[in-house]
């Protein structure tokens, strides 16, 4: 007899499911979904040190009623390129698509140069292209300055 | 190909053959920055100089080079006399001026604004120096000189010494370096090597790049010995700076072994690294090399103003 399914997270009738995260990436994550700008009636799941098949070990977010920008759906994609987010609507999966990184990653990340231009109070917003995508290496478009620790720079 | 109405920000905006074409019309040019030819073709052009840093030899460079084409500038020579004193962005400043100025000519203490710059203009941009970033027109006379001495610049061996670290116009040479085939040979302090990602960057170029310890074995068979400042304030202590310093001073003795056809080349102003005693020896191209700085500048200004005859 198979082993009873566990589940862990109780479902959610609308929101956004983000499951394949890193072990431990999980509260990087919220830190870009921003759980403070959340409805304040909508639940927030975590999920820490899940087993995976493909992973090992995992992490998995679930937030109710909120469905992510581009903006965070590309910061997501620089900590945790392995995520996949599937949208929940009415308790059904309505989308479901792996993390990408684009080609530019704009206004996601401070350039870690701080004689940048773009850290002087000037009226623009950071901008990347990818230097390199395994493992990730940023450069900053403006000062062309490297970065690969995201987590440090998250704006 | 044509670099009318374009941005120069990095020497890596510019592909092989626009360079050889830059240095071809730079190569016309000389005459003329010699005032041994009159040529007027930038008459009636209006050309922006911000240097909201202090820089005397490049701004001046960038005048005269206008001034030779029949071009006239408008010119912030020191911050402190501009509105960006009183706290204005520097997206202001360039807005103001491309409303003035066919061309913005910009010197800034941060990395990256010339890009910035070039976003905002509707006019084009040439960097002259953003903080440690880019200086694209000083890679361009550094090539002239090497070219205008040696002939050609593929296959040559050039020797990169001191300050590889935070040195910006070693980083824009040697991708020159690599685009034009040369051979590069390394040497500087443990502390002030070449940055990984430029490394890298010439590894992915396919570039041939090897570090040397031994000077004089370096200046042996090098075609090119390029000299950058090693500055004191990148050593926590004086001793060390001065021993350091000391050991990669060029001086006559150092070059006795060099080939006949060896140039020495420094990016200028000098702290010492070069010996008075070296500048009277047929070695010396760094004066040369300041000199060419003025037809670069003005093949630059026609060819992205589009004067007739670039």
């Amino acid at each position: 007899m198979a082993a009873p399914r566990e589940l862990k997270i109780t479902p959610i009738k609308n929101g956004t499911v983000i499951d394949h995260i890193g072990n431990g990436l999980s509260l990087e994550v919220l830190r870009i979904i921003g759980v403070n700008e959340l409805d304040k009636d909508s639940t927030v799941s975590v999920a820490l040190h899940v087993r995976s098949q493909k992973m090992g070990w995992k992490d998995i977010v679930k937030v109710e009623n909120m469905e992510l920008s581009p903006r965070k759906v590309n910061a997501i994609a620089l900590i945790a390129p392995t995520a996949t987010i599937s949208i929940i609507r009415d308790y059904k999966v309505r989308e479901k698509r792996t993390v990408d990184l684009p080609e530019h990653i704009v206004g996601v990340a401070r350039c870690p140069n701080p004689n940048c231009i773009t850290n002087r109070g000037e009226p623009v917003e950071s901008e990347f292209e990818v230097a390199r995508r395994r493992p990730v290496v940023l450069r900053c478009i403006y000062c062309e300055r490297q970065m690969d620790d995201f987590l440090e720079h998250l704006i | 190909m044509s670099l009318k109405g374009r941005d120069l920000i990095s020497i890596r905006d510019l592909s092989r053959e626009e360079i050889e074409e830059v240095l071809k019309v730079a190569h016309r040019m000389i005459p003329i920055a010699e005032g041994s030819k009159i040529d007027r073709r930038l008459d009636g052009t209006l050309l922006a100089l911000a240097f909201l840093e202090p820089s005397t030899r490049t701004r001046l460079s960038f005048e005269t080079a206008a001034q030779r084409l029949g071009a006239r500038c408008i010119t912030i020579a020191d911050p402190t006399t501009s509105s960006v004193v009183k706290g204005e962005t520097l997206s202001d400043t360039i807005r103001m001026l491309s409303n003035y100025a066919d061309a913005i000519v910009l010197r800034h203490p941060n990395e990256g604004a010339a890009r910035l710059a070039a976003q905002t203009s509707d006019k084009p941009v040439i960097n002259a120096g953003d903080g440690a970033g880019q200086h694209p027109t000083q890679t361009l006379l550094d090539l002239a000189t090497i070219q205008e001495a040696h002939g050609t610049l593929n296959g040559l061996r050039v020797v990169l010494l001191g300050d590889l670290r935070y040195g910006r116009t070693v980083h824009s040479l040697a991708h020159a370096l690599a685009l034009f085939g040369a051979e590069i040979v390394l040497i500087s302090p443990p502390t002030l090597k070449l940055p990984d990602e430029v490394t890298e960057h010439l590894d992915q170029m396919g570039a041939k790049v090897r570090e040397e310890d031994q000077l004089h074995r370096a200046v042996r068979d090098a075609d090119v010995l390029y000299v950058t400042r090693i500055q004191k304030e990148r050593f926590g202590d004086e001793t060390e700076y001065a021993k350091v310093a000391g050991s990669y001073r060029i001086d006559n003795a150092v070059l006795a072994g060099a080939k006949q056809r060896l140039i020495v080349m420094h990016p200028l102003p000098r702290l010492g690294e070069i010996a008075p005693e070296v500048d009277g020896s047929p070695h010396a191209a760094y004066f040369r090399q300041a000199f060419l700085g003025v037809p670069v500048r003005m093949a630059l200004l026609s060819m992205i103003l589009g004067a007739k005859g670039s």
